[in-house]
């Protein structure tokens, strides 16, 4: 009962929030210098003023500014994210036809990261101090300095160019018509760099993280206490050691979570995959005003919604804690 | 390479049945079937080309839609949907004659009641290089199914040249006539036009597959089963496609420079420069001559002495670009072989900044936001700039940013390059009239340079049709834009296409790749 309560006033937060968060998107975005009428008369190398003036009405760019928000507002209250004019299609179309290819390349680097980093900072932890400890760190160091862009073009010169192992772009097979194991295959090796160069930074990060926190809880007194029961030791860890450190990164994972929707844009622009973060950049590039600002939403509903889920997995984690 | 050429130019001239230069029987030595992969980028918003016309869309939709004419590297005029045309002697009449047995992918007939739709109705509505082109046309007839004709307010020298699909597309007056709005038609998302190849799929975001037209109107073409143009948005991302192999043409301009140099260097990949005759790209600074210092011609002439153009030229384009010499690019007609390439002079152009009466003022440079050659264009002038002593600082932008500045005229030196689509009435005039001079556009008079002499003569030549009185006019205005130095011209721009070997005959027109790839094959 506690937690149906708790959820509803959250979700009507949620929403309020999201208000907020889509009145400030439409002013940034209209701050920024150039319109999509701009960018679409440069592209065409000629332009006159009645092409200009055609194209501004048909935006309904001719309006004032608050005439333009209320318009927009209304509409994303009834869900309505509107039509984007210059790919000549619905914004909800275009996103949700981009949205199985992000989810599966940030939702595999998400468990990937996960179990990996988490795995590898136990392991490190337990073995504090040894050469095994030192290899973790240092790796897990590197890829957290690295920058992602870098590592994804390397990535493609050792597997692609070089090695002729895995595909240099896109989500699959262009023309290749599979069906079944061997289209599932062919997604598979199609999403294996992009997919762990996304997860090797939060993966460093997990391991870190996993490892700093698991050495300061194995100092607590419970579990000396554990310890002077004689309770086993790879019990110990995995029970009393590793169970309360990990908030932090429950903490941590919510918020690589919530940006798993917009957060792959340097990845996906890299291995040219078909994403919303790709799709959100060149609406920026493009001044795409409703696709930009559809994206943003999306994302932000998104990483709403996690937050959400972040704290009710606290209570699990943690009984705790308390949602209030 | 060379023997191909060969072949061409002597068949050519030995028989009339000839295709852009490629006589047909050569054609049918080419391999049937197989896949060319293009890289595309930026994803177009839309192919129906008769409401967008940005380089991708055109590449793309060049593919599918057909203008009357087509034209060869010299830029003469050959038959394309129009089998033939005459002139009337006073230059005011024109009758063009139409293929028949054409027909639209749908099945529909192509007729003279498409073209004038098409001209009359639908470019002039919605395509802002079609309209200023059909300026001087009085009314378009049709005559007959098969037969059109022009008639004009005054003659107008350029005519010819205004029919390439890429200026001129003929779009299908049975699916579009009556619509309320052209440019949100539901059937331009998939488009119907009389091309070589058809609209098969579009992916976005990933890819557009087109497949073989089996109604070509022009026998054994095209030659491949399906194109597919990938959309890579980063550029090293698509270098390394190419590289390996899983990119057959990477078209002008969607390489760095210094991986054009790298790659054409590659067994197995070839490089050509063809292609661009119509476009003739010319680069330049834009200089804001309605401001303090730029209003003075010393300072700008000055400005134009400190560039080191053949060092961009060797280090930003990686020798991809010839040095400027004034306002034509040399493969534009009427260009003007007698005048030298700009060259550099720093004391000169430190005598006449002084003569300026320069004050020192910080001056607002403005770099094109595409890619690394033009942002090393930008530090080179600055640099070369400052050498003289005139003050520079860098304002960068994106896409955006730097049309809206161009548009209003906010900046006081810009990087720019035009297109000069064939004929200095088409391509030059535009930047340098008075007429031109209007907010709302980076590709018009944007420097706000007015000169009643210039503007007497692009007049002069646009309204004329003899040859050698255009050449006059043509001529004396070059001249006279050197020494008013409007803008800084840099290079003329000769975007290299890299294609692997195993593509043949990719390129066979004056506009290049934007022709469609219908006489290329692959083996």
């Amino acid at each position: 009962m506690k937690r149906l309560q708790f959820m509803s006033v959250r979700i009507v937060q949620g929403l309020l929030a999201l208000v907020l968060i889509a009145t400030a998107n439409f002013m940034l975005v209209h701050s920024a210098p150039g319109d999509p009428v701009s960018i679409m008369a440069g592209e065409a190398g000629a332009s006159d003023p009645q092409f200009v003036a055609q194209l501004r009405k048909q935006f309904g760019l001719d309006k004032s500014l608050p005439e333009q928000l209320g318009t927009y507002l209304t509409h994303v209250v009834q869900l309505d994210l509107g039509y984007s004019y210059r790919q000549q299609q619905p914004v909800v179309k275009l996103i949700m036809d981009r949205l199985p290819a992000t989810l599966l390349l940030t939702g595999s680097a998400f468990v990937l990261s996960l179990i990996f980093g988490v795995g590898l900072g136990a392991l490190a932890s337990r073995h504090a101090g040894s050469w095994v400890d030192s290899v973790i760190t240092v790796v897990a160091l590197i890829f957290y300095a690295t920058p992602l862009y870098w590592l994804a073009m390397m990535a493609v010169l050792v597997f692609t160019v070089q090695l002729d192992w895995l595909p240099a772009f896109g989500f699959f097979t262009v023309g290749a018509d599979l069906h079944g194991f061997a289209k599932a295959w062919d997604i598979f090796q199609h999403l294996l760099l992009p997919s762990l160069t996304l997860a090797l930074f939060y993966m460093a990060v997990y391991a870190r993280m996993t490892r700093a926190s698991m050495l300061e809880v194995a100092q607590m007194d419970f579990v000396k206490t554990a310890r002077a029961k004689g309770v086993r030791p790879a019990r110990i860890q995995r029970n009393h050691i590793l169970r309360n450190a990990l908030l932090p990164v429950v903490t941590l994972a919510g918020i690589q979570a919530g940006g798993m929707i917009g957060g792959a844009v340097l990845t996906e622009t890299v291995f040219a995959w078909p994403g919303i973060g790709r799709l959100m950049f060149d609406a920026l590039l493009q001044r795409d005003y409703n696709l930009l600002l559809g994206c943003f939403l999306f994302t932000a509903a998104m990483a709403v919604l996690f937050n959400l889920i972040t704290d009710l997995v606290y209570t699990l984690v943690d009984p705790r804690i308390e949602l209030s | 390479m060379k023997r191909r050429k060969l072949l061409q130019t002597a068949a050519a001239s030995a028989t009339g049945l000839t295709l852009a230069g490629i006589p047909l029987h050569l054609l049918a030595a080419g391999t049937r079937g197989g896949t060319i992969n293009v890289a595309l980028q930026p994803e177009p918003p839309s192919i129906m080309i008769g409401t967008i016309s940005n380089g991708p869309a055109l590449l793309v939709g060049g593919n599918i839609y057909e203008g009357l004419l087509s034209y060869d590297e010299k830029l003469v005029p050959q038959p394309s949907l129009a089998t033939s045309w005459t002139v009337s002697p006073d230059g005011l009449t024109y009758v063009f004659k139409l293929k028949p047995g054409v027909k639209w992918h749908d099945g529909q007939p192509f007729t003279s009641a498409d073209v004038v739709f098409s001209i009359d109705v639908f470019l002039r509505k919605v395509h802002a290089r079609a309209r200023s082109n059909i300026v001087a046309v009085e009314s378009i007839k049709a005559l007959d199914p098969l037969t059109v004709e022009f008639r004009l307010k005054y003659p107008f020298g350029p005519f010819l040249g205004i029919f390439p699909a890429n200026g001129m597309p003929m779009v299908p007056r049975h699916i579009y006539e009556g619509a309320a709005d052209f440019l949100k038609h539901p059937a331009n998302a998939t488009p119907i036009g009389t091309g070589p190849f058809r609209f098969k799929e579009w992916s976005r975001g990933s890819f557009i597959q087109l497949v073989r037209n089996e109604q070509y109107h022009v026998p054994q073409v095209p030659l491949v089963d399906s194109l597919y143009f990938h959309v890579i948005p980063d550029a090293a991302a698509r270098a390394a496609a190419f590289e390996s192999g899983k990119i057959d043409i990477l078209p002008g301009g969607s390489a760095e420079y210094f991986d054009v140099a790298r790659m054409a260097k590659l067994p197995g990949v070839q490089l050509s420069t063809k292609g661009w005759e119509m476009f003739a790209p010319l680069s330049w600074i834009n200089i804001n001559n309605r401001k303090a210092p730029m209003d003075k011609v010393e300072f700008r002439q000055a400005l134009s002495l400190a560039l080191d153009r053949e060092g961009m030229r060797k280090v930003a384009w990686y020798g991809y670009a010839d040095v400027a010499t004034g306002a034509f690019n040399s493969h534009l007609k009427y260009f003007r072989a007698d005048l030298p390439k700009l060259a550099r002079d720093k004391d000169k152009a430190m005598k006449l900044l002084a003569a300026s009466g320069y004050k020192g003022e910080t001056l607002k440079l403005l770099p094109l936001p595409y890619g690394e050659t033009w942002q090393r264009m930008a530090e080179i002038t600055r640099l070369n700039l400052q050498e003289i002593g005139i003050k520079v600082e860098m304002v960068p932008t994106d896409v955006a940013g730097w049309n809206q500045r161009l548009n209003e005229w906010d900046f006081d030196l810009a990087f720019n390059f035009l297109y000069q689509h064939g004929d200095p009435a088409l391509g030059v005039a535009r930047n340098y009239t008075s007429s031109n001079i209007e907010k709302g556009s980076p590709f018009n008079n944007v420097e706000g340079f007015s000169n009643p002499q210039v503007d007497a003569l692009f007049e002069q030549g646009q309204k004329e049709t003899d040859p050698a009185k255009r050449q006059a006019a043509y001529y004396e205005v070059q001249k006279l834009l050197v020494e008013q130095m409007p803008v800084a011209w840099l290079h003329e721009l000769n975007f290299p296409t890299l294609f692997r070997a195993r593509v043949h005959n990719p390129i066979n027109s004056a506009t290049g790749l934007n022709d469609g790839l219908a006489r290329a094959w692959v083996a």
